[in-house]
């Protein structure tokens, strides 16, 4: 897969969430969601983004989108910085930059029927009037393979499967050229799920997007990425081609993760050595100081708790963090 | 640690066990779900065993049953759901036949739990020594000091730092993994001599996950009980169990070794699901997954024939007519399927 001109360029987006603790909220924390990540998403690219729970891989993306506002850095998008817009402006753009979430049921209005539900930003960005809107609705839903009938329907009507289709469709809607899919097919069973990844390469193949692939299955992950983020507490850890991640991965981190990972093998696990990764991920709203995985890195050293270790590029295209990393 | 090991022989599981009764055996269950158009069968007719020692997976995707089939045995089906048909035998005695009473007892007692979501199932305004004593003073009448020295030692056993000092906490206070391994403390409590966990590491990450599974297999090997485990990730359980046996719309489609079933698994829904697991080392990066088409029959809405003939590619016009047995794929084979499909010996003799 050949990868395009840039379509996003991110520089030193950090995200800070200040929240009040204790019993009366006498005490202000800042949550460090995300600090300082520089990067690029290409044009026609699937870039994914993993780590556990808490590592701050939705809130890149929500970030992204200006879901959030932005407490430091830039995001350029066709020569604007998205993170300087204000709500107005950024209006227009939406239509482009969209978003598919993990639980379908959630994001669809219990009381909108399909064909509302699609037809809602179709009316909205005008690129449909009330005249065509009925067509537009049934080709979307044609892209993503259910009937027209299903226009007049409404979600519960639907299997999990069928209603994520239709949350793909409405994202659709207005013609996206980046998409984030947060956990998108996370929530869906093992049979649906291929369904859904085959729907979203196809798509992908049809209209040229760009994905922003959140996920925690590393085995989908390397199915579907062109390249690969790891992320641990808010920054990356490694950032690389799909190949040189998986096959020779630079951090411990992520070599520690994909050792994790069980493969539907019996011969293979039985026969296999783990590297187990001791204890928890810290809390974001202290992060260990140096490296912050250096609490429960295997090699960690006296430079690791003392250095923030330096975002470099090891090899072409593949950039780490590590004091030790070759 | 010698903390918690019983006076029960560790037993290589599988073969050598299977020679003796199996300590649990559940024929024929039906479980109904009251529906304003009558009753619908959620599960129709599941048979299965777990051998003394053995670690048996149980899959399937959601609504096919698996936890239901657990939880009825137990007495634990929520309301409008209840079990209309079929046996299910614990150690010589009839689970489904039993008083609330003596069900109490089999709770906690010889059959142990541990449950997805640990935030839910634990209370979340009581001391988790507390909630780890409960189970010991019930069950086995120990004085509140006896039980409270015997849960900081459970503590340990199940890997939580710091041990009985984390026995003032509360659930909140401890991360999803300490509290999962809380779950199986409590679960591995009165010492049962089953345990079933339900998708115990759905809701963690894959790194903690992994620790979980080592903690329930070390836990297995050294307390000798027998192991069921729900899921619905093939390959999650694939290091983990003994045997396998597939549910699909209810009933049991498949059951197998574990080697059996990865290397030659015998039912179309089986080989489906396989194929469509993305892997993380073997096959090609990038090209199109195989899916199964269509979604699992509702309740109440299952075909006459094999509940998986609306979305089988090797349908035939048989599987229309009645639903296939699950039959040996040789005689006296372990290797059983229920599919007309699959050329299993016709008249298997139970």
């Amino acid at each position: 897969m050949s990868a395009g001109p840039p379509l996003l360029r991110i520089e030193g987006l950090t995200k800070h969430f200040p929240v009040r603790l204790g019993a009366f909220g006498e005490r202000r924390v800042t949550v460090r969601a995300l600090d300082g990540l520089d990067f690029e998403i290409h044009e026609g690219e699937t870039l994914s983004l993993v780590g556990e729970s808490g590592c701050g891989k939705s809130t890149a993306g929500n970030t992204l989108l200006r879901l959030h506002s932005v407490t430091a850095g830039s995001i350029l998008y066709k020569g604007l910085d998205l993170a300087r817009l204000d709500e107005k402006a950024l209006r227009p753009l939406r239509a482009e930059l969209q978003v598919v979430f993990q639980d379908p049921y959630s994001t669809l209005n219990p009381r909108m029927t399909i064909g509302e539900e699609i037809a809602a930003p179709l009316l909205h960005h005008r690129k449909a009037t009330r005249r065509t809107v009925r067509d537009e609705v049934a080709r979307l839903l044609a892209d993503v393979g259910l009937p027209t009938r299903f226009s007049s329907r409404y979600p519960h009507e639907l299997s999990g499967g069928q209603r994520q289709r239709v949350v793909i469709a409405r994202a659709l809607a207005c013609g996206p050229r980046f998409v984030v899919c947060d956990e998108a097919i996370s929530a869906l069973d093992v049979s649906i799920q291929a369904q859904i990844i085959n729907l979203l390469q196809d798509l992908q193949e049809k209209y040229g997007l760009t994905y922003l692939f959140i996920a925690h299955d590393l085995a989908v992950v390397r199915h579907i990425s062109t390249r690969v983020a790891v992320m641990y507490l808010g920054r990356f850890a490694e950032l690389g081609p799909r190949e040189a991640v998986f096959e020779a991965p630079l951090h411990p981190y992520t070599k520690a993760l994909l050792s994790a990972v069980p493969e539907p093998d019996p011969v293979h696990e039985r026969s296999r050595r783990r590297q187990i990764l001791e204890g928890d991920v810290p809390s974001p709203m202290d992060p260990p100081p140096g490296c912050r995985f250096h609490t429960r890195c295997p090699v960690a050293q006296d430079v690791c708790r003392e250095r923030v270790p330096q975002w470099r590029e090891a090899r072409p295209g593949h950039h780490v963090a590590c004091h030790f990393a070759e | 640690m010698t903390a918690a090991a019983p006076a029960a022989a560790q037993k290589s599981a599988g073969d050598a066990a299977a020679a003796q009764a199996p300590i649990l055996d559940v024929r024929d269950l039906v479980i109904e779900i009251a529906t304003r158009n009558g009753p619908a069968r959620i599960v129709d007719g599941a048979s299965f065993h777990l051998d003394r020692g053995e670690t048996l997976g149980v899959v399937g995707e959601s609504g096919c049953g698996k936890s239901l089939t657990m939880l009825s045995l137990v007495g634990l089906l929520p309301n409008k759901i209840r079990v209309t048909g079929g046996n299910a035998v614990l150690e010589g005695r009839d689970l489904l036949s039993m008083s609330t009473r003596e069900l109490r007892k089999v709770r906690g007692g010889d059959v142990g739990f541990v449950f997805q979501d640990p935030m839910t199932s634990l209370n979340p305004v009581m001391r988790i020594g507390d909630q780890l004593a409960e189970p010991l003073i019930h069950h086995r009448g120990m004085t509140k000091k006896e039980a409270r020295a015997r849960a900081g030692e459970l503590m340990r056993l199940v890997g939580i730092p710091g041990g009985e000092s984390r026995l003032d906490a509360y659930p909140h206070e401890l991360s999803g993994g300490m509290r999962q391994r809380v779950m199986i403390a409590i679960g591995l409590a009165c010492e049962p001599s089953v345990l079933i966990a339900d998708e115990p590491t759905t809701a963690l990450d894959v790194t903690i996950q992994a620790q979980i599974v080592d903690l329930v297999k070390s836990l297995r090997a050294r307390l000798g009980m027998s192991v069921v485990w729900i899921t619905h990730d093939l390959a999650l359980i694939a290091g983990l169990v003994d045997r396998v046996i597939v549910l699909y719309a209810g009933t049991v489609v498949e059951d197998a070794p574990v080697d059996d079933l990865y290397a030659r698994p015998g039912h179309p829904y089986t080989r489906g699901l396989l194929a469509s697991i993305p892997r993380l080392t073997a096959g090609v990066a990038g090209a199109r997954l195989a899916s199964i088409g269509g979604t699992p029959p509702e309740p109440g809405r299952r075909p006459p024939g094999c509940p998986f003939a609306p979305r089988c590619p090797e349908k035939m016009a048989v599987c229309d007519t009645a639903p296939p047995r699950l039959a040996p794929l040789s005689p006296g084979h372990r290797h059983r399927v229920a599919c007309y499909a699959a050329g299993t010996v016709t008249e298997a003799a139970e």
